[in-house]
């Protein structure tokens, strides 16, 4: 039996699964000022009169880390950055507790500059007087190379709450992404860390030794104890619940598009051969572009609540919201109240709904089943061609091999999976705008606690290997070893894969939910004057988002 | 520096799986690095910076500039028809109005390679950048073009494919041909007699460096370009001027490259060569890209950089501002001195020995071009590669005179197959290649 919850921004959703089937499911309002509340409530609402014993495995999905990022409930953070030359330090500065220090790793991940002691011991001082407690360290390269950085903590002499390294961020480049997702990890370590503290301990007042694991944003799960050390990959698991929700009621491995069609707006999502995508470099909040790994996801301004307006012979639909549809007492139209007229849907109150589209197709000059049907099919449009943008921007990925160049997968979708209120009454004419055929789950109205529950454990790790340097790296976890100049691809391809089962199985993931998958794997011949010095070995691999083992074969029930 | 920020388009396609050879500088590894810093330094993030993937070009783009030998195919490998293709994206991009400006950060080069292609000549097969003017001027009507190559090779291909075209002027600085492959690019290579002073070159010492660099782009190259009036400046943008490039012998920097880029503020950027691939590309490229997109470029360095070990001598500074007076002076009076040319006959011939060096290939050319004041002038060309494969190219120029038209399709209509294994007719006019 297994547990699943979404605390979501509205409502918190929970169900139970077993054997292969929905065997309950539970709903309840979210209390914003105390999630743990939420969480504890639904938990004992599903629970009651079940079998805890057969309880194996609970997982969480939760605004936590989100909301503490949108709501600027966080730490206050020192950053120390090591930038050396490249883009000016005013690009860089996260906060104004910004400093720099000298010290520099090029892109082999040659140290070229030391750090000054002195220098970070006067900033340390500084942080102390400001009563700062969290501290992020960044080196530009670091991923290339993280002695820099560890070499800075030393220097610090920390006595501060928490340090953030960068190096353990991700192994993918990008300084400034780096920045941002070591600053928003510091930022909000200790909110975080007391809320794990606190769901751990109510967990233990259940059932003491079930593995209890957190959403994160790329899809996958990680045992929540080890969630705590890096909680920015917490960060936006909510669209990520969403989409493992329709992988998990959905079935098949081909190309599809997802939609989740609410209120305000619609989030689309595309799984290429039946795997949802990753945003390629990482996924972005209040601003702030990441390093955190997670689902492709695209948000619009469309949904069944959008404001319609005709203004200046043009009907727009959205993106704001002002209320419920006219249906349900709203002040304006909506595309639900078209679709009510247009005997689509059975909801609400019709007369209502009527002369609100009324007064559009008094501006229109049209009869009112008119003005509904162009509501309808604008809106049906809108969504249809920003998904249309959004295969193509897939499919105009930058590439940089020949190879792919010439024979690059295109994704091509043809399912459409949709969900969310609109979705009984629009699913059959998006199919159609898109060429794919219509597909409504079951249980769509807990989905996200359905994906959440069935996650699998996701891991990704990256190996460089310098056989001119004679050195190995593998930076998330931190490890530096020396190699000797005969290190193969093949040697390289084999420590990834084992140090991935390592670090999935730490994060809590079981031995028959790793499905490993190379995701770069190049070599270099490094020449210098006319002579091959050595290899450049890049290797990285993922476990990519997925069901659990027993799970996604077919549909659940 | 400009403050003012520009939409940049970024074309980059490392070919991370083709090389001339295993050990060649034109191979995997040569953008590697500069993908690293690239992506290190987050310029992929700035709204104002847009990644594109390249197309492909495709042979009618080739034949419209070159003639290959036998044809296209045969010449050409897909790393090439990418290069273009990366190229002419740049200029579609730039041209839609999409961005301000574009960089093809692309390879292989192509800046060694003539009109007539019969194999690779100093890494470059086909000429990506007359490749994507041509298809600018065929897509989006006419422009006059400056093509400034800031190689350090001479760019003796886009010279000479440009030799009798008034409308585009090549100016090319790099080290002294008395130095470096391919051992040309004289102040006196100044323009063919239908062209005279739309191609000039700007030869500099050995280990000239920021100062002379950026003297001669003031003092030479921004005074000619504010008389030309182009419609289009495209950078030909190679970066073995650096002073860590192990094939040549100059002392440019990636501060310096980024500062003439920014002063050039050329419309379209082409990466040619460069092959210091860890010490000098990533940062040059961070520069140009930056500059071009008018952020903050004045952080960017080597890590190594140290102004005063690369200065150059007072005698090299000397020499420079000497040459520019000169060739300033010749640009002048450019006019005069095609008024004094001796017209009387019709045609004037060149006869040419050009050497592929990747490839081993001897070619004897004889080209011959129509004097005319009409238009750049009808072109034809024989060509025999080692000693075999004879070919003949009948070149109707882009906006063409009747008469250099009717001469055209006279001549090659009458010429037989009887000596030559193709007779090719290119007509840049009304974009017209027929091979019998
Ligand atoms: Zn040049
Ligand atoms: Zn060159
Ligand atoms: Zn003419």
């Amino acid at each position: 039996m297994i547990l699943g919850i979404d605390v979501g921004g509205t409502h918190t959703d929970a169900v139970l699964i077993n054997d292969m089937k929905v065997i309950k499911t539970a709903k309840v309002s979210t209390n914003h000022e105390n999630l743990i509340d939420s969480f504890q409530k639904i938990t004992d609402e599903i629970l009651l009169d079940e079998n805890i014993d057969a309880l194996e495995r609970i997982v969480l999905s939760t605004t936590m880390s989100t909301n503490a990022i949108v709501q600027g409930k966080v730490d206050k953070v020192g950053m120390i950055l090591a930038n050396g030359p490249g883009l000016a330090p005013s690009h860089l500065k996260i906060n104004e507790n910004t400093q720099f220090v000298s010290g520099y790793v090029n892109h082999r991940g040659i140290k070229i500059a030391e750090t000054n002691k002195s220098e970070v011991a006067s900033i340390r001082d500084r942080f102390r007087e400001a009563h700062i407690r969290h501290v992020g360290i960044v080196g530009k390269f670091s991923t290339r190379n993280p002695e820099l950085e560890t070499r800075i903590a030393d220097m610090i002499d920390n006595d501060f709450i928490h340090l953030s390294f960068g190096h353990r961020m991700s192994g993918n480049l990008n300084y400034p992404r780096r920045i941002a997702t070591t600053y928003l990890n510091a930022a909000i370590w200790t909110t975080y860390n007391s809320f794990v503290t606190e769901v751990l301990k109510f967990i233990e007042s259940i059932k003491s030794d079930v593995p209890t694991y957190i959403l994160k944003a790329d899809g996958g799960t990680s045992e929540i104890t080890q969630s705590a050390k890096y909680p920015v990959g917490t960060i936006l698991s909510g669209p990520a619940a969403s989409i493992m929700g329709i992988l998990s009621l959905a079935e098949g491995t081909e190309d599809a598009i997802a939609l989740d069609i609410g209120g305000t707006t619609t989030d689309i999502a595309i799984f290429a051969d039946g795997v949802p995508l990753l945003e390629p470099f990482g996924v972005t909040i209040e601003g702030h572009k990441t390093l955190t790994r997670g689902l492709r996801s695209q948000s619009i301004g469309v949904g069944g609540d959008s404001k319609v307006q005709y203004e200046n012979d043009t009907l727009m639909i959205g993106p704001e919201r002002v209320g419920p549809a006219a249906a349900f007492g709203g002040a304006h139209p909506t595309p639900t109240d078209a679709m009510i007229l247009l005997g689509l849907t059975d909801i609400g109150d019709r007369f209502m709904a009527e002369t609100a589209v009324t007064r559009i197709a008094d501006k229109m000059g049209v009869t009112v089943e008119e003005a509904a049907r162009t509501i309808f099919e604008r809106s049906c449009q809108k969504i249809a061609s920003s998904v249309t943008d959004m295969i193509t921007e897939v499919n105009n990925k930058p590439v940089y091999t020949i190879h792919e160049i010439l024979e690059g997968k295109k994704v091509v979708p043809q399912v459409l999976y949709v969900v969310g209120g609109p979705a009984e009454p629009m699913a059959a004419r998006l199919g159609e705008l898109l060429n794919c055929t219509p597909f409504i789950p079951r249980h769509a109205e807990v989905a996200n606690a359905i994906g959440a529950a069935l996650a699998r454990t996701t891991a990704e790790i990256t190996v460089l290997a310098d056989t001119e340097k004679k050195l190995l790296t593998i930076v998330e976890e931190g490890i530096q070893q020396s190699i000797t100049s005969k290190f193969s691809r093949e040697d390289g391809l084999f420590i990834c894969r084992e140090k991935l089962r390592e670090r999935a199985i730490k994060m809590g993931a079981q031995e028959n939910d790793i499905e490993m998958e190379i995701i770069e794997d190049q070599v270099f011949n490094m020449v210098r004057g006319y002579y091959t010095t050595g290899k450049n070995i890049r290797l990285k691999a993922q476990i990519k988002p997925g069901l659990i083992a027993g799970f996604g074969k077919e549909a659940i029930q | 520096m400009t403050t003012k920020q520009r939409k940049t388009g970024l074309v980059f396609f490392p070919a991370f799986d083709w090389a001339i050879s295993p050990t060649h500088p034109e191979r995997e590894e040569r953008l590697l690095y500069t993908q690293d810093q690239v992506f290190e330094e987050g310029l992929l993030d700035f709204e104002n910076i847009i990644e594109y993937k390249p197309g492909m070009a495709a042979a009618e783009d080739i034949n419209r500039i070159h003639i290959c030998v036998p044809d296209v195919k045969s010449v050409t490998t897909e790393s090439h028809l990418i290069s273009a293709g990366g190229a002419i994206t740049a200029g579609k991009k730039v041209l839609d109005g999409e961005v301000d400006n574009a960089f093809a950060l692309v390879r292989p080069p192509g800046h060694h390679a003539m009109t007539v292609v019969h194999g690779n000549r100093g890494f470059c097969n086909v000429n990506i950048e007359a490749i994507m003017v041509e298809y600018i001027r065929k897509h989006y009507g006419h422009k006059r073009v400056a093509i400034i190559d800031t190689d350090c090779h001479h760019g003796d291909g886009t010279q000479e494919i440009y030799w009798h075209d008034p409308d585009t002027l090549y100016i090319s600085i790099h080290q002294d041909g008395r130095t470096l492959y391919p051992g040309s690019g004289f102040p006196d290579e100044f323009g063919g007699p239908n062209a005279l002073g739309t191609t000039i070159n700007i030869p500099l010492p050995p280990r000239t460096s920021e100062e002379g660099f950026l003297y001669v782009l003031d003092n030479l190259i921004l005074p000619i370009l504010d008389d030309f009036k182009p419609d289009l400046v495209v950078n030909s943008a190679g970066q073995d001027n650096h002073y860590t490039d192990p094939i040549t012998d100059m002392r440019f920097s990636a501060q310096g490259y980024a500062i003439l880029n920014d002063r050039l503020n050329p419309d379209i950027a082409v990466l040619e060569g460069g092959y210091s691939v860890e010490t000098a590309l990533p940062y040059i490229n961070v520069g140009i890209i930056l500059a071009m997109a008018g952020i903050d470029y004045s952080y960017v360095t080597e890590p190594d950089y140290n102004a005063e070990t690369i200065r150059q001598s007072s005698d090299i500074t000397k020499y420079i501002e000497r040459e520019v007076e000169l060739i300033h002076d010749l640009w002048k009076n450019r006019n005069d001195q095609k008024a004094k040319l001796n017209r009387s006959q019709e045609f004037i011939t060149r006869n040419k020995s050009i050497y592929y060096d990747t490839d081993g290939i001897n070619e004897e050319q004889r080209e011959t071009v129509r004097l005319c004041d009409d238009c750049g002038g009808l072109v034809t060309i024989d060509s025999r590669a080692n000693f075999m494969d004879r070919i003949f190219a009948v070149i109707v120029p882009r906006r063409s005179c009747p008469a250099c038209r009717q001469k055209g399709e006279e001549i090659f209509e009458s010429t037989g197959r009887q000596t030559f294994i193709h007779v090719y007719f290119q007509d840049r006019d009304k974009d017209i290649f027929i091979v019998k």
